[in-house]
C-alpha cells in the first residue's frame, strides 16, 4: 500500500503523474456536468418545491465537497504534521482555498433556495451554523498561514487548526439527526435507502461525480503550483548565497 | 424536453446556477494562473542559478 502510493508522497513522480491526471479529471468533470445538467433541467418540476427543486443538483454537490475537502485538508495536515512530507503540507494548503469555495456557494445557493422555500435567507440552524463554521475555519486556516512569516512555523499551527477543525465534520454531516432543524435531513444516504425519486437522483449523482472531479483537477493544479513556488524559493536562496 | 423557465423561481434558480458558474470558472482561472506564474518564475531562477553556478539543485 505504501509502496503503491508512494507516488503521491515523491514530487518528482507526483508532477509526472498530476501532468496527465489533471487534465483527464478536468475533461470528466466537463462531461459529467454537461450530462447532469441535461438530466437535471429534462427532469419535471417538484410537486412540492417546483423548479426550485433544481437548486439542488449544485447545492448538495457543493455542500458535500465542502466536507470532503476539509477532510482531505485535515488528512494532508496529519501527515505533513507527523511524517514532516513537504508535498502533503502542499496539499493541505491548495485544498483551503478550493474547500472555502465549495463551502461559500453551498451557504449562497442554499440561502437562494431557503428563500422562496423557507421564507427566510438564514436561520440560526444546527445545519446551517456549523457549515458557516466549517467556512471559518478555512478562512482561520489560510489567515493563519498567511499571518506567520516563518513558512514552516505558519504550516505547523495551521496543521493543528486543521485537526481541531475536523471535530466539526461529523457536527456537520449529523447535525440534521442531533438536533431538531428547519434544514432538511439525510436524503440520499439515509437509513433504509434514498429517499430521493430516481429522476432527481441521477443528476444529482453525476453533478456531485462532476465536482469530486472537478476538485480533483483543481487540487492537483494548486499542489503543482505550490512545487513550483517551492523550487522558485529554493533556487532564489542558492542565488542569493 | 430541456425546461429552462423556472417561472416565479427563476431568479433563485438562475442566481444559484450563475454564482456557482462565475465562483468555479473563477477558481480554475486563478488556479491555473497560480500554476502558471510559479512554473515561469520556478524556470527562470532555476535556469539563472545554472547559469551562475549558484550551487546544486535542491527539490521540495
Amino acid at each position: 500500500m505504501t509502496q503503491a502510493l508512494a507516488f503521491l508522497y515523491n514530487p518528482h513522480r507526483f508532477m509526472a503523474f498530476s501532468a496527465w491526471a489533471a487534465p483527464l479529471f478536468g475533461a470528466l468533470a466537463l462531461g459529467l456536468a454537461a450530462a447532469g445538467l441535461w438530466l437535471g433541467f429534462t427532469a419535471p418540476e417538484d410537486y412540492q418545491q417546483g423548479d426550485t427543486v433544481r437548486i439542488m443538483f449544485i447545492h448538495v454537490p457543493a455542500a458535500w465537497l465542502g466536507l470532503f475537502v476539509y477532510v482531505c485538508l485535515g488528512g494532508a495536515s496529519f501527515l505533513s504534521l507527523v511524517f514532516r512530507q513537504a508535498l502533503a503540507d502542499a496539499a493541505a494548503r491548495a485544498a483551503a482555498p478550493i474547500g472555502a469555495v465549495f463551502t461559500a456557494l453551498a451557504l449562497a445557493t442554499g440561502s437562494l433556495w431557503g428563500k422562496p422555500m423557507w421564507g427566510a435567507w438564514w436561520v440560526w440552524d444546527a445545519r446551517l451554523t456549523s457549515v458557516l463554521v466549517l467556512f471559518l475555519f478555512y478562512l482561520a486556516y489560510m489567515a493563519l498561514r498567511a499571518a506567520i512569516d516563518d513558512e514552516a512555523k505558519g504550516a505547523r499551527a495551521a496543521a493543528i487548526l486543521a485537526l481541531v477543525g475536523l471535530v466539526n465534520v461529523p457536527v456537520v454531516h449529523w447535525s440534521v439527526e442531533w438536533w431538531n432543524t428547519l434544514h432538511q435531513g439525510r436524503t440520499v444516504f439515509a437509513a433504509g435507502g434514498s429517499r430521493a425519486a430516481t429522476v432527481f437522483l441521477v443528476p444529482l449523482l453525476l453533478m456531485s461525480l462532476s465536482y469530486m472531479s472537478a476538485f480533483g483537477a483543481l487540487w492537483l493544479v494548486r499542489i503543482r503550483g505550490e512545487v513550483w513556488r517551492r523550487r522558485a524559493a529554493a533556487a532564489e536562496a542558492r542565488l542569493a548565497r | 424536453m430541456l425546461d429552462l423557465d423556472a417561472g416565479a423561481y427563476g431568479v433563485y434558480v438562475w442566481m444559484s446556477y450563475g454564482l456557482s458558474a462565475a465562483a468555479l470558472g473563477g477558481l480554475v482561472v486563478s488556479s491555473l494562473a497560480f500554476a502558471r506564474r510559479w512554473r515561469r518564475r520556478a524556470e527562470a531562477l532555476e535556469a539563472r542559478a545554472r547559469e551562475t553556478g549558484a550551487g546544486p539543485e535542491s527539490r521540495p
